[in-house]
C-alpha cells in the first residue's frame, strides 16, 4: 500500500513538472508582447515604434464562431500583432452574445454578422460606426441522398421551400447568432414559419455543433461556408453562393463614452490595420491553399 | 433580488416551454439517478460490508470513476451511439434515453462510493452481532442495507444533486433540441451564449428552487423514516 502510494506520488510530481515545462516553453511566446520582460523589450519597443506610446496595449475583440473557429482569426493575429504592436485578445461567441460583452463593457472592438443588431447597437450609443469590410456566403448542407431535391433549387428560398414540402429535416442553430437570423430570414421570404414543425430541429448550438447533429439525424442546416469545410461530416454542399446568402461582416469600436475603460485607441488601430491593403489581400488569400477556394471576400 | 422575483414569476408562471424543460430534467434526473441507485447501492454495500480478492484495487478504481469528467462520459456515449458507432441503429442519440445513460455511467461509481463509506462505518458491529446469530452472509448483508437505509438517502439525493445539475454530458448526447432534449442546465447555458444573462440567472434560480424542494421534501419523509426506526 505504501509503494503503491509512493508511486502515485511520484506520477504526480512527474506530471507537475512536465506541466510546469511547458508553462516555462509557453511564457517567451507571452512575454514577446509583454513590455516587462527583459530580452524581447528592445524588439516590442521597434514593433511599436510607428503607434508612438502604446497606453494600453491588450485590445479585447469579441467576435463570432465563425471567423474565429475557420481559423481566420488565428491566421491574421500574428501579422497585425507584429505590426502594431498591440496584442490581441479574442473570445468567440454567436453574434447575439459577443454584441451584448461589447454592450457590458467586456470588449473593445467587435467582429460580426448581422446588420440588424449591430444598428440596434450603434443607435443604443455603445458605437458609432459599422465598418463592413468583408463577406462570404452562406450553403445549404444536407444529407448526400438530398430527398428535398435542394440541389436543383435556384433560391435559398426555393430550397427552403422545397425542404418544408417534403417534412425534411431541418437543423436550426435558435442561438440568435448572424447565421440563425440569416436562416429565419430566408424562412420568412419563402413565407414559410417553420417554428414548432416536426422536422424543424431546434439545438439551440454553434455552428459545429449543428454541423455534427445534422450530420447524425441526416437533416439539412444553414452553415457558413468556412466552418463547413473546416469541420469534419459527411454531409455535402448541396446549395450555394445565391444572392439571399451573401454573410457581410462589420467592425464596429466600442466608445469610450458608455464604457471609459475600453481601449478605443487601440480598437481605432485594429480597424485600421485591418482596412490595409495589406490584411485586404491577406484575408483574399485565406484558407486558398488549405480548400483550394477564397473563403472569405473583402470590400475595397 | 430583482433576478429571484423574475426567476419565482418564472417558476411559477405559465410559461409552457419553461414547463416542458422543466419536466424533461426531472424525468432524466429521476430515471438516472433510480438507475444508478440500482445498480451503485448494492455494489456499495458488497465492497463496504465484506472482504474479498482485489477489494482495493474496485475501489481505486471506483473513486477515480467519481471524478469522471462529464464530458468524457457524454463522448464516449456518443461514440457509442453515433451513426457511424456500433450501436448506431438503436437511433438513440439526442434522445433522453441517451441522457440517462451517459448519466447512469457518472453517477453510479458516486452513489457505489458513498454508499461503501457508510456501510463500512457500520459493518464490523453487525458482523459481529451476524456471527453470534450465525446468520448467512447474504442474510447479513441485507440486514446492512435496512440498518443503513437513512443515510442511503443522502447518498441518493448527491446523486440527484449531480444529474440535475450536470450538463457536460446531457449537451453532447442530448443535443439541446428544443421541445425533446433540453434540459435546464443546456437552457442556461444557451441563454449565456446568446447573451440574455439575466434570463440566464432566472433560470439558474429556477434550478436551484427545484433543487431545494425535492430535498426538502425526500429529508422530510426520511425523518418520519428515522423516527420509526
Amino acid at each position: 500500500m505504501k509503494k503503491f502510494f509512493a508511486l502515485m506520488v511520484a506520477l504526480l510530481m512527474v506530471f507537475s513538472f512536465a506541466a510546469c515545462a511547458q508553462q516555462a516553453t509557453e511564457a517567451p511566446q507571452a512575454a514577446e508582447a509583454a513590455p516587462a520582460a527583459e530580452e524581447p523589450a528592445a524588439e516590442e519597443a521597434a514593433a511599436a515604434e510607428p503607434e508612438a506610446v502604446i497606453d494600453n496595449p491588450v485590445i479585447r475583440l469579441s467576435t463570432t464562431t465563425s471567423v474565429n473557429d475557420s481559423g481566420l482569426l488565428p491566421y491574421l493575429q500574428p501579422y497585425f500583432e507584429e505590426d502594431s504592436g498591440y496584442q490581441l485578445e479574442v473570445t468567440s461567441a454567436g453574434t447575439g452574445a459577443a454584441i451584448e460583452k461589447a454592450r457590458n463593457g467586456d470588449a473593445d472592438c467587435l467582429l460580426v454578422h448581422a446588420k440588424s443588431s449591430e444598428e440596434e447597437y450603434c443607435s443604443e450609443g455603445f458605437g458609432e460606426v459599422r465598418v463592413p469590410f468583408m463577406y462570404n456566403y452562406f450553403v445549404i448542407v444536407g444529407p448526400d441522398s438530398d430527398p428535398a431535391g435542394v440541389k436543383n433549387a435556384a433560391s435559398a428560398s426555393e430550397a427552403f421551400k422545397a425542404i418544408a414540402d417534403a417534412g425534411a429535416a431541418f437543423i436550426t442553430r435558435g442561438d440568435d447568432s448572424g447565421t440563425n437570423k440569416a436562416e429565419l430570414k430566408i424562412w420568412t421570404a419563402a413565407g414559410i414559419d417553420p417554428a414548432g414543425q416536426d422536422w424543424y430541429v431546434n439545438i439551440g448550438a454553434g455552428m459545429g455543433q449543428a454541423l455534427t447533429t445534422a450530420d447524425e439525424m441526416q437533416a439539412y442546416t444553414l452553415s457558413d461556408k468556412a466552418t463547413y469545410l473546416a469541420s469534419e461530416n459527411s454531409l455535402s454542399l448541396l446549395l450555394e453562393k445565391s444572392d439571399e446568402m451573401m454573410n457581410t461582416y462589420s467592425m464596429i469600436a466600442v466608445t469610450p463614452e458608455r464604457w471609459p475603460d475600453t481601449n478605443y485607441v487601440g480598437a481605432e488601430a485594429f480597424i485600421a490595420w485591418m482596412t490595409s491593403e495589406k490584411a485586404l489581400d491577406l484575408i483574399d488569400s485565406y484558407g486558398v491553399e488549405e480548400y483550394g477556394e477564397q473563403l472569405f471576400f473583402t470590400i475595397r | 433580488m430583482e433576478y429571484l422575483i423574475k426567476a419565482f414569476s418564472l417558476l411559477f408562471g405559465s410559461d409552457p416551454e419553461l414547463r416542458q424543460i422543466i419536466g424533461v430534467t426531472l424525468q432524466m434526473s429521476f430515471f438516472s439517478t433510480t438507475i444508478s441507485s440500482l445498480f451503485g447501492i448494492p455494489l456499495g454495500i458488497l465492497i463496504g460490508s465484506s472482504d474479498f480478492r482485489g477489494k482495493k484495487w474496485v475501489q481505486r478504481i471506483n473513486n477515480t470513476l467519481m471524478g469522471l469528467p462529464p464530458v468524457v462520459a457524454g463522448l464516449i456515449v456518443l461514440l457509442i451511439l453515433s451513426r457511424s458507432g456500433p450501436l448506431g441503429k438503436l437511433k438513440l442519440l439526442y434522445t433522453v434515453t441517451a441522457m440517462v445513460v451517459a448519466q447512469v455511467l457518472l453517477i453510479t461509481p458516486i452513489i457505489t462510493g458513498l454508499t461503501a463509506t457508510i456501510v463500512s462505518i457500520r459493518a464490523p458491529q453487525i458482523r459481529e452481532t451476524a456471527a453470534g446469530m450465525g446468520i448467512s452472509p447474504f442474510k447479513r448483508m441485507l440486514y446492512t442495507a435496512y440498518d443503513c437505509r437513512v443515510q442511503f438517502v443522502s447518498t441518493i439525493l448527491a446523486g440527484f444533486g449531480r444529474a440535475i445539475a450536470e450538463v457536460g454530458a446531457v449537451q453532447i448526447v442530448g443535443g439541446n433540441v428544443q421541445f425533446k432534449t433540453r434540459v435546464m442546465t443546456t437552457a442556461i447555458m444557451l441563454q449565456t451564449n446568446m447573451g440574455h444573462f439575466e434570463f440566464a440567472i432566472a433560470l439558474g434560480l429556477v434550478l436551484l428552487i427545484i433543487s431545494f424542494i425535492i430535498n426538502a421534501l425526500v429529508q422530510k419523509l426520511s425523518d418520519g423514516q428515522a423516527e420509526n426506526a
